[in-house]
């Protein structure tokens, strides 16, 4: 993250405080954090059974961004926790996800370094390795990217799909969107249906899962089959009746932008 | 996890939702106190054993006996029946539907009820089924419940038992991290009692460390399945012949799909997730071996996830599991040169890009490489 240009100004890990990392002063809370180093935004990796009371801290300390990585956290966890950080005017993103990256400014994730590129696309996934590869696959391209946001594969997220195509057709340097999708809830279905109302920027996707049988859960506990809704046919027709082209391979995006 | 209609009774019981009086039988001269005469109910982990000739009815123990032993060992839709509940015939004034479940668009509890129980809710017109947001900050408010039993025109008794059984089950959706509590039929008994006929339970995985006393319910695993399960690694059997193994549920789904594409068929989705510790590669790749399948195909994308370190693991399962089983193996990640190194080291194939890996898999497998 600091090689990628952002400023981490702090590190909080109960016990540690007084200790430094990579030169990175730690403390014992947010509070001491957010008072010393003015941080403003934290990145969470700590283990599920204890990510909510890291969010809870985090929201509370006043911070307006948060992203938490960490995966396997009970959803019911995450209902008592996105309901306040909007009480608090604070964005969440994730859980179970990679984070996000912005080339040239900053990154608040796992990603590597070496798949961006600047340029003027925005992604949106809710998946973490294959957004690496779609991600490469663009930048050997050529079309690099504004912001890369890995929205998380939990069925409770605190930025949802629609949230993050909104925050790229305002965002005035992002020219098109490319969204990865996967089986499992209406989170595509809902972002085409918005993408005909209110996106003017073009937008392409790609939807893994083709060939998940239905029923079995495929270790995101989004990616779950429930009768019709949330297969790969209904998410693929439900984009493409937007206008939005859908890849048949991962690789295939970079192709599907160029005719933008 | 999901639980037995018997198991989910139990804990309906432990929040205050009245069942029915029921006995539990495994042989069918393991009866003990049967309620007379009952309903014979197949306990399986899956829906419409009704129609399948799961649930008879039976008016003495001798007959009890006698329809146990037919239910017992059937098979409903692919499920074995290794339990049968014997359960109260119910004298059913009413039928209704109950369910609580998440709403992932509102990230809010959703509550669903209608007057049309007994049937698949997916049956019932969507104008005759009640649904209402709970706000998980806020719980369920009384205004909620007189709106609801105004809906289902219940009458002031039953209304109000209806409304305990609601509260009963939300409490117990909250407190027991349920991704899914139903309660269909409801039952309204001719003498006015609001009684749980069929009981619905899913618990989210995620907070299994929160329910010790759930681990050992049986699942509807495969043997390799379990053992996976037990060891921490998410591996599911699908009924392909080409072993896929990557790193993360999306990629690994999006090789299973590439895969198809290039005229092949998965027969396992093993997701390593973010894991480079030889051990645990190691223990991943044994499980694939045992599901014998006639070509594995690995597909790591790896961001901090060291390609050779995972290289190691494979090396070292194929190594001392002696198995035949080619690889064809696409690697990217930290460490890069040395993991296609080591992997070419022990005669596996190597593929640049995910396309070409599954390419590559499909022709192996038909001798063609």
């Amino acid at each position: 993250m600091i090689d990628f240009g952002t400023k981490v100004v702090a590190g909080v890990t109960p016990g540690r405080g007084g200790t430094k990392v990579e030169g990175v002063p730690v403390f014992d809370s947010v509070r001491e954090a957010v008072h010393r180093r003015r941080a403003n935004a934290s990145i969470i990796f700590v283990p599920a059974p204890y990510a909510k009371d890291a969010a809870i801290e985090a929201i509370e300390g006043g911070l307006k961004l948060v992203v938490i990585i960490t995966e396997r956290i009970p959803f019911h966890d995450c209902l008592d926790l996105m309901p306040y950080a909007r009480s608090r005017g604070c964005t969440v993103i994730g859980p179970n996800c990679p984070g996000l990256a912005s080339p040239g400014q900053a990154k608040m994730g796992i990603m590597p370094n070496q798949l961006f590129k600047e340029g003027d696309a925005g992604v949106i996934s809710r998946s973490g390795t294959l957004t690496y590869e779609i991600v490469n696959a663009m930048t050997e391209a050529g079309f690099g990217q504004t912001t890369c946001i890995g929205i998380g594969g939990d069925p409770i997220i605190g930025t949802s799909m629609v949230d993050a195509l909104a925050m790229f057709q305002k965002d005035r340097k992002t020219k098109r969107i490319v969204v990865v999708g996967e089986i499992g809830g209406t989170a595509e279905e809902e972002a085409a249906d918005f993408i005909k109302r209110r996106v003017t920027k073009p937008v392409v996707a790609y939807v893994a899962g083709r060939t998940a049988p239905p029923g079995k859960r495929m270790g995101h506990a989004g990616a779950i089959i429930q009768g019709n809704r949330g297969t790969a046919e209904s998410k693929v027709k439900a984009f493409e009746e937007a206008g939005v082209p859908v890849a048949e391979y991962p690789v295939g995006i970079p192709k599907l932008l160029a005719a933008t | 996890m999901k639980f037995l209609e018997y198991k989910a009774k139990e804990i309906f019981a432990r929040y205050g939702i009245p069942i029915p009086r029921g006995a539990i039988a495994s042989t069918p001269d393991g009866i003990v106190n049967p309620p007379l005469p009952c309903m014979v109910k197949a306990q399986v982990l899956v829906g419409g054993r009704g129609k399948a000739g799961g649930i008879k009815p039976a008016e003495s123990l001798d007959e009890a006996r006698s329809v146990v032993g037919q239910i017992l060992g059937m098979d409903i839709h692919g499920y074995r029946v290794k339990e049968v509940y014997l359960e109260e015939r119910l004298d059913i004034g009413r039928e209704l539907y109950l369910g609580l479940t998440i709403d992932r668009s509102a990230r809010e509890p959703l509550l669903m009820a209608s007057a049309k129980g007994g049937i698949d809710i997916e049956a019932v017109p969507r104008d005759q089924i009640y649904m209402e947001h709970i706000p998980a900050e806020v719980g369920i408010q009384p205004y909620v419940l007189r709106s609801l039993l105004k809906q289902l025109g219940l009458a002031k008794e039953v209304g109000e038992q209806f409304a305990s059984v609601v509260t009963n089950a939300y409490y117990l959706f909250r407190k027991e991290d349920a991704e899914l509590v139903e309660i269909n039929p409801l039952v309204v008994t001719k003498d006015g009692r609001v009684v749980a006929g069929d009981a619905k339970l899913v618990i989210d995985d995620n907070a299994e460390y929160r329910h010790p006393e759930y681990a050992n319910l049986d699942q509807d695993r495969t043997p390799l399945e379990q053992e996976a399960h037990d060891k921490g690694i998410t591996f599911i059997q699908l009924d392909g012949d080409i072993g896929v193994i990557a790193n993360g549920a999306g990629l690994t789904m999006a090789t299973l799909d590439i895969l198809s594409l290039k005229g092949g068929k998965g027969g396992t989705f093993l997701d390593l997730g973010g894991t480079d510790d030889p051990a645990k590669v190691k223990q991943a790749f044994e499980l694939l071996i045992k599901a014998n399948p006639s070509v594995i195909l690995l597909n790591i994308f790896g961001g901090i996830t060291k390609a050779d370190t995972v290289a190691l693991g494979v090396k070292q399962a194929l190594e001392e599991m002696h198995t035949k089983i080619p690889v064809v193996a696409r690697i990217k990640g930290v460490n890069e040169a040395q993991a296609k190194e080591m992997l070419r080291s022990i005669g596996t194939y190597p593929a640049e890009t995910v396309e070409e890996a599954a390419e590559l898999a499909v022709k192996v497998k038909s001798g063609g490489a």
